[in-house]
């Protein structure tokens, strides 16, 4: 009788754990990507039907916010998060990511691009696949270029943009010689300014951590970016971020516009994009120092070390970046539209090159950016056009506040390096570093 | 009482009221029209109110992309299941300040209006921690319980407000009579109240509808209202304008149709010691 | 006539309120306070100590502290200006006898319904962007500038934000007290000569006095932590100029993860605010008695 019952039971939850599904719930960013990836999901869902998932979409800092106070206080929210660069070395210190060991024997991690692969593995183990990548190119109009008599280089110079920018520049007919960002933020114009900064031989911080803002190279850096953008920039400058400078590229209004590599995608899609077969593409400019103001940046999918579902989250994730996956999204939406960045064999896909027309700059971007050695100068930190340390959001910001101030004309560049240097000296001193 | 007008007079007030309405409500018009625009034409350097071409792809899409009746049901469960709560402790909370007059009356109130003094951006972790170890996260029960907290202090001060305008001679008058307090209170007070109950829980249910902090906080997929719903359609980093009016409309329209049908209700009931 | 029946009865049904509101104030408090004397952050755990009034001194000393001080300053009182002159005119105006009432007043209404991100992002990219907003091409059409409202004026600019928020919430308020005013005393007044603008000051404000307090007290105590607006438009930029304090905690602290200066910052908010809050007390404390 009690053998009977056991089996029963035996068999029952035998039946009843092959029936119930999992859940994965899943936390990722609003760009286009992911949220093709989402659309997609269906395939996924199809080939493992024992996984269901949910999906949490949110706008990158609220996301991040939010991930990060869960991952950290051990939440158990989500079992799939979408973080970046920025975040894997950090958590991956706490011990807060599972390491991706059971990923698809096909997955091929060896095919991963090698810039970004370094920046999310720790002790050559990978803690975080990469969904997509980019760097940050010029993107310019052909039109324009012609009309003011100038070829662009594929690898031109700082000097050369300036001569460029003001060329292109008629400020009665609407257009404006370049466009970058002004919006204050560690994600936004910071990134632009600490990547230009690498290629005018400056850097953050020295071996010691001091804070750098009061050399010669950063002088040169933000002189150089107010001063174009104050000649030939747009009006409204200083509160533009990704979005705004994409609007004004779009509907004409720039010649040039120095931005992420995904923007290439956008600018050339005739759908959006009024001058969409009129753009060309080249690395991002440099001062012949060595190292080129291009950052680098991947959106990444990982595992939180607090998730009871690492098994379904990791087929998730291996099904999710996979080779498969770019076909898929090559055959539903076209070669041009797959997350680009990540894998080599993309690369070497001709149709893939020949649909996308950014697809070489952005390679090439990629793969100049070091993130273990961004400076001309050494330094004791990771990250192209971010500092790898838990403390940069804040400093980043309140640093992003004083460059946009200077932008928009409310105080010198002198200034607003002198106070970007005390208030990163303070907010370090806060911090207890050198650690 | 509306001061007795000439025809003239009707007829310059009404042009003035509808210009400025007209004015204020603008900026929500252009949104709803934007979310019949395609991306592109929202973008667009020349603008137009009407010469576009319409399209409801921007709704398509959105509704595709994210289960807004889920964050729809989400909102409205969380907006009045905190105001019926927040009014079932607030009633005979008020009641008993606003009849039962005490010297510390008035210091008690000022004491729970300062409870809201504290900004949500400095609890953050604490309330994330004791959330966390109650289960709570992402749970509407949990959004609820926040939602009554914070607007409890509001609700009581509105409910003391309008019942310290109703005579009391009605209430002394039904004591003598013999009734319980209970009797008095369910039989006598509500009635007269209604107008200002009803609209301390219409003013809640628009304040916990648009509370744009703990719900984007203490939620993930399963409690999200539609603020979080929102949240998904502004980004850094890729243009949505079109599907960003498309999912604002879908969010401000029903509010909007509570406000209206309710307009009468809430003009009644806000009647901050002015009530006849 | 409370008897002592009632007044027992009376505490006892206030106890639900003040317990929850007590728990609710007390708990969360304690933490912060407790947090807030640690070096905590909550990207390297496990390291926490105690280091007494260090994160105080941090915010306090911090550069944009005192700006962002009488920022918050200025945008509740920009804001309650706005709204409240705004408020009395509009509510006069819809008290007369229109066409289509009902739908001016929802319409007027309509902006205190919108989500508060949503407001901001639809004036910040579809009204103020100085290019392709729509401000501009009115601006451009008379052949001026464009205005750029977030370089140029940023807190005006959060500040213009808002008080189209909270427009409908006072005039709403104001609007039911202008409506229960005694048109008696309105035509003894006229009887006697008395012009608008006098009729205005001596009789139309004064009995508005009580709602006019009432929604200065609400409005302060939602405007002292506006956070939305700003995250969405200006990140606090350019410089400090649209920090309040709220925004300052937000990124001196929380977007650093920094819980014990979050937490500081959160304790000095609460003694600023309850410095506000007593000062209007002294102010208008009467209205609400009486």
């Amino acid at each position: 009788m009690n053998m009977k019952k056991a089996v029963f039971g035996g068999l029952t939850l035998l039946l009843s754990n092959i029936v119930a599904a999992e859940t994965i719930t899943i936390a990722t960013v609003n760009n286009g990507d992911m949220i093709t990836m989402k659309e997609l999901s269906g395939d996924f869902t199809q080939k493992n039907p024992g996984i269901e998932l949910k999906w949490v979409t949110l706008e990158e800092n609220i996301l991040r916010q939010r991930v990060t106070t869960d991952v950290a206080t051990a939440g158990g929210q989500y079992d799939i998060m979408t973080i970046g660069t920025y975040e894997v070395p950090i958590w991956g210190k706490q011990g807060w990511l599972t390491e991706l060991n059971k990923l698809d024997e096909n997955y091929d991690e060896a095919d991963l691009l090698p810039a970004i692969r370094s920046g999310l593995s720790i002790n050559d183990k990978l803690y975080a696949a990469p969904f997509y990548g980019e760097s940050s190119m010029v993107m310019y109009r052909t039109d324009l270029m012609k009309k003011a008599g100038l070829t662009m280089p594929k690898a031109p110079t700082w000097a050369f943009i300036k001569k460029a920018a003001l060329a292109m520049t008629d400020k009665d007919a609407g257009v404006y010689g370049i466009c970058l960002r002004g919006k204050a933020g560690w994600g936004e114009n910071v990134a632009l300014l600490t990547s230009m900064s690498n290629s005018f031989g400056a850097r953050w911080f020295d071996e010691n951590w001091k804070p750098q803002f009061n050399t010669q190279e950063w002088k040169d850096t933000l002189d150089f970016y107010v001063d174009i953008m104050t000649e030939a920039g747009p009006p409204g400058a200083s509160a533009n971020g990704f979005n705004e400078n994409l609007a004004l590229f779009q509907t004409g209004k720039c010649g040039m516009w120095i931005d992420a590599t995904v923007a290439g995608g956008f600018v050339t899609n005739v759908k959006d994009s009024e001058v969409a077969d009129k753009v060309g593409f080249a690395l991002a400019p440099d001062n012949g120092l060595g190292k080129r103001g291009n950052w680098l940046w991947a959106w990444t999918l990982a595992v939180p070390a607090s998730s009871q579902k690492t098994d379904a989250a990791m087929k998730f994730i291996s099904w999710a970046t996979s080779k498969d996956y770019a076909a898929l999204v090559a055959e539903k939406k076209g070669w041009a539209n797959v997350p680009p960045g990540t894998r080599t064999s993309l690369y070497n896909n001709p149709e893939y090159m020949q649909a996308a027309p950014f697809a070489e700059i952005t390679l090439a971007s990629i793969e100049s950016a070091d993130p273990v050695n961004p400076t001309v100068k050494p330094v004791p930190y990771v990250g192209v056009q971010f500092v790898a340390i838990p403390e940069f959001q804040g400093i980043g910001t309140a640093v992003g506040q004083q460059f946009s101030a200077a932008l928009a004309g409310k105080m010198t560049v002198e200034q607003a390096l002198m106070s970007s240097q005390r208030l990163t000296e303070r907010a370090m001193r806060k911090a207890r570093y050198p650690k | 009482m509306s001061i007795n007008n000439t025809h003239k007079e009707k007829i310059l007030y009404s042009l003035l009221a509808w210009t400025i309405s007209g004015l204020l409500f603008f900026p929500i018009l252009w949104t709803i029209i934007t979310s019949f625009k395609t991306e592109a034409e929202a973008i667009s350097a020349s603008p137009s109110l009407f010469m576009f071409e319409w399209t409801l792809e921007n709704y398509r899409d959105v509704l595709q992309r994210s289960p807004y009746f889920l964050h729809f049901w989400n909102s409205v469960v969380i907006s009045i299941g905190s105001s019926l709560v927040g009014l079932c402790i607030a009633i005979p909370a008020a009641w008993s300040m606003a009849f039962v007059q005490t010297p510390r009356t008035k210091n008690l109130l000022m004491w729970m209006l300062s409870t809201k003094m504290l900004p949500p951006v400095g609890v953050l972790i604490p309330i994330y921690l004791l959330f966390r170890d109650f289960g709570l996260l992402d749970t509407k029960l949990g959004l609820v319980i926040v939602m009554t907290l914070i607007n409890l202090p509001i609700m009581i001060w509105m409910l003391y407000t309008y019942f310290r305008e109703i005579p009391k001679d009605i209430l002394e008058a039904a004591r003598m009579d013999g009734a319980s307090i209970g009797a008095e209170i369910v039989h006598v007070l509500m009635p007269i109240a209604l107008p200002g109950i009803a609209s301390t829980l219409l003013l809640n249910v628009i304040l916990a509808w648009n509370e744009a902090f703990w719900t984007l906080i203490l939620t993930a997929a399963n409690a999200a209202p539609l603020t979080a719903f929102i949240a998904s359609y502004s980004s850094p980093e890729g243009l949505f304008y079109a599907k960003l009016s498309a999912a604002s409309a879908m969010a401000i329209i029903p509010i909007l149709i509570l406000g209206w049908f309710s307009q009468k209700q809430l003009v009644r009931g806000l009647s901050f010691g002015a009530v006849k | 006539m409370a008897t002592t029946q009632s007044r027992t009865l009376a505490r006892f049904m206030l106890m639900p309120a003040v317990l929850l509101l007590l728990a609710w104030m007390i708990v969360p408090l304690c933490m912060t306070l407790y947090f807030s004397f640690l070096d905590y952050n909550l990207l390297t755990p496990g390291n926490e100590e105690f280091i007494g009034f260090l994160n105080y001194e941090f915010f306090l000393t911090d550069p944009a502290f005192m700006a962002s001080f009488f920022n918050t300053l200025l945008l509740v009182g920009g804001v309650l200006i706005i709204t409240i002159g705004g408020g009395i005119g509009l509510a006069i105006l819809l008290d007369q006898a229109i066409w289509g009432r009902n739908y001016v007043r929802i319409l007027v209404l309509a902006p205190f319904f919108v989500m508060p991100t949503v407001s901001a992002l639809v004036w910040k990219n579809m009204l103020m962007n100085p290019v392709n907003g729509l401000f501009a091409h009115f601006t451009s059409l008379f052949g001026m500038a464009p205005i750029d409202f977030f370089a140029q004026i940023p807190l005006l600019s959060i500040i213009i934000i808002v008080s189209w928020q909270w427009l409908p919430f006072a005039t709403l308020i104001l609007l039911t007290a202008i409506q229960s005013l005694d048109s008696e005393q309105l035509e003894a007044a006229d009887l006697d000569g008395a012009g608008p603008i006098s009729k205005f000051f001596y009789i139309v404000l004064p009995h508005l006095s009580r709602a006019i307090t009432a929604v200065i007290l609400i409005e302060t105590i939602f405007l002292l932590s506006i956070f939305a607006e700003i995250l969405v438009t200006t990140n606090g930029g350019p410089g400090y100029e649209s920090t309040n304090i709220t925004y300052l905690i937000y990124t001196q602290s929380l977007l650093q993860f920094d819980v014990g200066g979050g937490s500081a910052g959160g304790i000095v908010a609460v003694i600023i605010a309850n410095i506000v809050a007593i000062f209007l007390m002294r102010l208008i404390g009467k209205n609400l008695e009486g």
